[in-house]
């Protein structure tokens, strides 16, 4: 664990820059698979920019609507460059609703803007897992295996690893083996990948939180899974639509 | 580049979808945690969200000492300074005004001295220089620092009624605004 890297008077935030250089190598991996599949590079690059800015202006917009009394007296608050006051939930859907919107503008195919963002998406698993491995977050449960680390006062399973490893083959599996590029369907397989490794390795998690003895993100882990194999299997058939330009 | 040829067969591919989902119900059921218990049997200290605070007993500027157990029932702010730190300068005013506001309604702020790099007639300076009215532990020999693993100054620890941790802000200095939602926050929760 090594969460911030002390610059003189600076504490840089390893875990967040591990963030910041998965969404820098995502958006370029993602620019390359949408030339191969027939898209404007910049649109896709464009895509994520106002996805990422959009959601970062509406998760803090959502922290300050929640917390408007300490808002109104502190209105320069809203710039301060604190992650801790950014509501990711409602962020990410600000950010995904805006490069739909910009997606839809470009009269963008669906499918093939989803093709095109498959590599990124694997490419920012990876990053996340090595920033909760920076940061100790997403730890796991008290273990004595020999590969056990120790973190937070117990040698636990090291399920950031795990998570890391895990996102490598899928970020493997989706960069050697495409679906039918314009399918879009190399994005559900990343979704159903990173699912099924969520449902997984979430056995092993110390932080999980626990209802009636399940372990809620395995059961979402598994409807995300569901939907994700439903829809690898309705667009099987669907490619020559896309392929006469069907936009957003 | 090789490309993967899914079967077309319907009635194959649901078979394939079937088994996946029920093998991942069964991983459900067998990873279950017995119903009363918690992931982790008891939850142990440690200076991260979700953990029980570390303990400390520690005098304060001026006389006296506290003990951070002993807290239990109040919100309490744990925030690490040291009066050389930039940011920990900026930020105290801010911590004071959030402190009157709110110390009516079960606020407690303890800013911990960081005296082993520091010097304690510095933090009392400091403390006089800022008006400070919230106490000031001195954590002469740095081992609550080093419980608390302490990366970089000043270091705020968030703490709910029962004595866990809510969120931990590395660095500042911290914006009115975050304390104040924090605090509130955490008043709220526990009413």
């Amino acid at each position: 664990m090594l969460p911030y890297l002390r610059l003189g008077p600076f504490l840089l935030p390893l875990a967040s820059l591990s963030l910041l250089i998965g969404v820098w190598f995502g958006s370029w991996i993602a620019e390359k698979r949408a030339l191969r599949i027939g898209i404007k590079s910049d649109l896709i690059s464009n895509l994520i920019f106002i996805g990422l800015i959009a959601g970062l202006i509406g998760a803090r917009a959502a922290y300050a609507a929640r917390f408007i009394n300490a808002y109104i007296s502190n209105p320069l608050s809203l710039f301060a460059l604190t992650p801790e006051t950014l509501s990711i939930p409602e962020g990410l859907m600000i950010g995904l609703f805006a490069a739909f919107l910009y997606g839809q503008r470009k009269k963008l195919g669906v499918r093939l803007a989803l093709d095109a963002l498959a590599p990124a998406l694997a490419v920012f698993l990876v990053f996340q897992g090595l920033a909760h491995l920076l940061s100790g977050d997403a730890f796991g449960i008290p273990s004595d295996t020999l590969w056990s680390i120790y973190l937070w006062n117990e040698y636990r399973h090291p399920t950031q690893i795990y998570e890391t490893l895990l996102a490598i083959i899928i970020l493997f599996i989706i960069l050697k083996y495409p679906l039918k590029p314009g399918s879009g369907r190399s994005f559900w397989l990343v979704i159903a990948l990173s699912s099924a490794s969520r449902l997984f390795i979430e056995a092993f998690r110390g932080d999980s939180t626990i209802w009636s003895g399940f372990r809620v993100s395995q059961i979402i882990a598994l409807m995300v899974l569901a939907a994700s194999l439903w829809m690898l299997y309705t667009w099987i058939d669907s490619t020559d639509e896309e392929k006469k330009g069907v936009s957003l | 580049m090789a490309t993967i040829n899914l079967s077309r067969d319907s009635r194959r591919w649901i078979v394939y979808s079937v088994i996946i989902l029920v093998v991942g119900i069964m991983w459900i059921f067998v990873s279950r945690v017995p119903v009363g218990n918690s992931v982790e049997a008891v939850p142990p200290s440690a200076p991260r969200e979700g953990f029980i605070a570390p303990d400390f007993t520690l005098d304060l500027a001026g006389g006296g000492e506290v003990t951070l157990s002993e807290l239990r029932g109040k919100v309490v702010l744990v925030n690490f300074w040291a009066s050389w730190c930039p940011p920990c300068r900026e930020e105290m005013p801010a911590i004071e005004k959030i402190y009157n506001a709110f110390e009516p309604l079960g606020l407690v702020v303890l800013a911990v001295n960081v005296t082993n790099q520091d010097s304690e007639a510095a933090a009392i300076a400091f403390a006089k220089v800022f008006g400070l009215t919230f106490p000031i532990p001195l954590d002469r020999k740095g081992d609550v620092g080093a419980r608390y693993q302490l990366r970089g100054l000043p270091s705020s620890y968030f703490i709910d009624r029962n004595g866990t941790i809510h969120s931990v802000v590395v660095g500042g200095p911290m914006a009115e605004a975050l304390i104040q939602s924090k605090i509130e926050n955490l008043l709220k929760e526990s009413e």
